[in-house]
C-alpha cells in the first residue's frame, strides 16, 4: 500500500486507505475513457468501493507473482501450448490458506486494471498496453488478463466454475476462501441460479460472492429490461447466505464481507450507484452501460472533472 | 449371432477409479441411467451430484479440472452437447481442461424421441478446438476407452453405449491408440463405419463375403484427433466408398471422409449413410436404424449396385450371422 492514510480523519486506518484506491481506481479510469473516447466508466463509478474493500481488507492475498508489466498475448491455451498463462499471479500465489479471487463480469476490466495498480499489484505502465493489439491488458478481460484467471466473458459461468474451485478446496480441506465479483445483470441467467442452487446444496460455506448492483445494463435501467428484484429474497430463497448493504460504505461493507455464514455460500449484494462520484453521468442516463462522449463540450466537461482531481493533494 | 456384456461400464469405471483419487464422477440426475450408480456406491465422496442443471455442471468441471481433480460427466449425449454448447466452448476447451464428457444414448439408440437421441453430436464437438472426441462400438471399447483418455491433456467426449453392449472384439486388444481398426483389407469398394454401425457393416460385409464379394472395411473409433494416416490407408485404392454413422450425414464420420477425400484429391465416390438431415422420432433401435437406413440392410442395398449384381441376402441372414470376435478380425485389426 502506498497510500497515506492521514488524508482521512475518521473510521480506521483501512478505511483511509480503501478511500484514496476507489478514487484512484475512478480517476484512472477517466483517464482511459478521455484518452480513448470510450469507455465502461460508470462501472468504476459503481464497483470502485466493492473492490477497494476486497483488495484493502476483506481478501486474504499474498504478494503478486506476476510481471509488473503484464506479458503479451501467449497464444491460446492448448495441448502444444506451454507458453499459455493465466492474470491469477496478480491476485497473489496458490496457497491452501490463502483466499482466491474471480472476476465474472469481465467488460469491467480496465476496473480491475485500476484497482490492481492502485493497490500495488501491477505498475502504472502496464496500462500502456490497455486495448493495444496483442496485448492481455484487453478491453474486456479473459483469463490472461491481468488479475483474471477464467474464462467469464459469456456471462454467469464465472460463478459456476469459482464453486468448482471452492467444492474442489473444501475437498482437500483447504481454509481458503474463494471469492467472486459479479454484478446484477448476471442474475438475468439461469445458470447463476442453478449456481445458487448447487453452491448451497454442498455447503460451499468457502464461496463468498460480491455483486455490484447497480441497476444498469446494457440496454439500459434493469427495471426497464427484466427485473431480478427482490434479488436479496430470491438468494434468501435459494439457500444462501444475503448481507444487502450500500456499496459505496467501506465500513459496512467490510462487515458483510467478514460475516460468518457458516456452511451457506455467502452472497453480499452491494447497492452502488453507477454514476458516483462523477454526477456529469446522471445526464446520460438510462444508457450508462458504455460513455462514448457525444461533443468536444462533453468531453471537455470530463476533461475538467479529471484535471480537478489531478490537481488536489 | 452376438455375444453381448451387459452394462459393462458400471464396473469398469469402478475398477479404472480405484487407485486414481483424483477422478470424480458428476451426474445431473441420470446416475443409475448412465451405469455410474456403482461408483456412487463405492466412492461416496468422489461422486458429486449436480442436480438437473447442466449448464451449471459444466462450468463447475471446469473449476474442478483446474484444481487437479479429472472430473467424468455423466448424462445423455444430447444434455452434454447442445444443452451446454457454450459452456463447453468457454468453460472447458478454451482453456484446455481434463474434462471428460461421457455422454450416452448416442444418435437413435434411444426410443427416448428426438428430445433423447443426440444426432448432432459428434458435429458440434468436432467444431470445438481442443475437444477430443472417441466412440465406442462394443463392450471391448465401452471398458477400453477410459484408459485412452485418462491421460490426455484437453476435454474429451465420449460417445457411450450402455446396457445390453455387444462383445465384437478381443478383450486383450483394448481400445487401441489409433483412431480405429482395419477389419477388412481386400477389395476396391470400402466401407467406413462408427459406434453401433459397425456391427451392421460386420454382419451386411459378412453375407457378402460368403458370396465372394470383398469389401474392405475401416471401423473409427477416434473422430478427432481424425486418423488421417489410418483412413489413408484405407482409401488407397478404392473407387467407392460408403460411410455408416449413428448420426446426421452433416458434421460427422461422413463429414470427416469427404473432407479428406477432397484434401488429397481422391477420385473415389463416397455415399454417406446416416440420418440425411432429419430429426428421428420414438421408436425401436431396430425400428429405427431401418426407417432411417442405418442398418446392414441398407449397407447391402448400397452395395449391390456398386458391386454390380445383386445378392439376395435375406433380412433374416443379416441378423443371424456370426459376427463375435473371431480369429480373423484380430490378425487384421490395427
Amino acid at each position: 500500500m502506498t497510500h497515506d492514510a492521514s488524508l482521512s480523519n475518521h473510521g480506521p486506518q483501512w478505511v483511509a486507505a480503501a478511500e484514496a484506491v476507489a478514487a484512484g481506481i475512478r480517476r484512472r479510469v477517466l483517464e482511459y475513457t478521455l484518452r480513448n473516447n470510450g469507455g465502461y466508466l460508470s462501472q468504476a463509478c459503481s464497483s470502485a468501493e466493492l473492490l477497494s474493500c476486497l483488495y484493502c481488507k476483506a481478501m486474504k492475498l499474498g504478494p503478486p507473482a506476476a510481471p509488473p508489466v503484464p506479458a503479451p498475448f501467449p497464444g491460446v491455451p492448448g495441448p502444444n501450448n506451454p507458453a499459455a498463462f493465466t492474470g491469477a499471479g496478480y491476485n497473489g500465489p496458490r496457497s491452501p490458506d490463502l483466499d482466491r479471487f474471480f472476476f465474472s463480469p469481465v467488460h469491467y476490466a480496465l476496473v480491475l486494471y485500476a484497482a490492481l495498480i492502485e493497490t500495488g499489484r501491477m505498475a502504472p505502465e502496464g496500462l500502456d498496453q490497455f486495448n493495444v493489439d496483442g496485448s492481455t491488458v484487453e478491453l474486456i478481460g479473459a483469463e490472461h488478463s491481468p488479475g483474471h484467471e477464467v474464462t467469464a466473458g459469456s456471462l454467469a459461468q464465472c460463478v459456476s466454475q469459482a464453486a468448482g474451485v471452492a467444492l474442489a478446496r473444501k475437498l482437500r480441506g483447504e481454509r481458503g476462501k474463494t471469492w467472486v465479483f459479479m454484478s446484477d445483470g448476471e442474475f438475468q441467467e439461469g445458470q447463476t441460479w442453478e449456481a445458487m442452487n448447487v453452491a448451497a446444496y454442498h455447503k460451499l460455506g468457502n464461496l463468498r460472492v460480491v455483486v455490484d448492483a447497480n441497476a444498469q445494463q446494457c440496454d439500459g435501467a434493469m427495471s426497464d429490461v427484466g427485473t431480478i428484484e427482490p434479488l436479496g429474497q430470491r438468494l434468501e430463497s435459494f439457500g444462501v447466505a444475503v448481507r444487502e448493504v450500500p456499496g459505496h460504505d467501506l465500513q459496512a461493507l467490510e462487515n458483510a464481507l467478514a460475516a460468518n455464514s457458516g456452511e451457506r455460500p455467502l452472497v453480499v449484494v452491494g447497492r452502488t450507484d453507477p454514476c458516483r462520484g462523477i454526477s456529469l453521468l446522471e445526464s446520460r442516463r438510462p444508457k450508462l452501460h458504455y460513455v462514448r462522449f457525444k461533443s468536444k463540450d462533453e468531453m471537455l466537461s470530463y476533461q475538467n472533472l479529471l484535471d480537478q482531481w489531478r490537481s488536489q493533494p | 449371432m452376438t455375444r453381448v456384456a451387459t452394462r459393462p461400464h458400471a464396473g469398469n469405471l469402478v475398477r479404472f477409479a480405484a487407485n486414481r483419487p483424483e477422478l470424480l464422477v458428476l451426474s445431473a440426475d441420470l446416475t443409475a441411467s448412465c451405469e455410474a450408480d456403482d461408483f456412487r456406491a463405492t466412492y461416496p465422496d468422489r461422486f458429486i451430484s449436480c442436480s438437473m442443471a447442466e449448464q451449471n455442471m459444466v462450468s463447475m468441471a471446469a473449476g474442478l479440472a483446474r484444481e487437479g481433480f479429472v472430473p467424468y460427466l455423466h448424462t445423455f449425449a444430447v444434455f452434454l452437447t447442445r444443452r451446454v454448447f457454450d459452456q463447453v466452448a468457454m468453460s472447458v476447451a478454451y482453456p484446455n481442461l481434463k474434462v471428460r464428457f461421457v455422454g450416452f444414448l448416442p444418435g437413435i439408440t434411444t426410443p427416448g424421441g428426438v428430445t433423447h437421441q443426440a444426432i448432432d453430436d459428434v458435429a458440434l464437438m468436432r467444431v470445438i478446438p481442443n475437444m477430443s472426441i472417441f466412440e465406442c462400438a462394443d463392450a471391448t471399447e465401452v471398458e477400453g476407452v477410459l484408459q485412452q483418455v485418462h491421460e490426455i491433456n484437453g476435454p474429451v467426449y465420449i460417445r457411450m453405449l450402455r446396457g445390453d453392449v455387444p462383445l465384437l472384439f478381443p478383450k486383450e486388444d483394448g481400445f487401441g491408440h489409433k483412431g480405429g481398426r482395419l477389419l477388412a483389407s481386400t477389395g476396391t469398394t470400402g466401407v467406413v463405419s462408427t459406434g453401433v454401425c459397425t456391427q451392421e457393416a460386420i454382419r451386411a460385409r459378412s453375407c457378402l463375403a460368403r458370396r465372394g464379394a470383398e469389401i474392405r472395411h475401416l471401423h473409427v473409433n477416434r473422430i478427432k484427433p481424425w486418423p488421417a494416416q489410418l483412413v489413408d490407408e484405407f482409401l488407397h485404392g478404392l473407387s467407392n466408398v460408403v460411410s455408416l454413422e449413428n448420426h446426421s450425414v452433416i458434421g460427422g464420420l461422413g463429414s470427416a471422409v469427404a473432407e479428406q477425400m477432397a484434401s488429397q484429391g481422391s477420385g473415389a465416390r463416397l455415399h454417406r449413410l446416416g440420418l440425411q438431415d432429419t430429426y428421428a422420432h420414438g421408436a425401436s433401435k431396430s425400428y429405427l436404424m431401418r426407417e432411417y437406413a442405418l442398418d446392414a440392410r441398407a449397407l447391402v442395398d448400397t452395395l449391390e449396385p456398386l458391386l454390380g449384381r445383386p445378392f439376395h441376402i435375406t433380412d433374416e441372414e443379416l441378423e443371424t450371422v456370426e459376427i463375435s470376435t473371431d480369429r480373423r478380425l484380430r490378425a487384421e485389426d490395427l
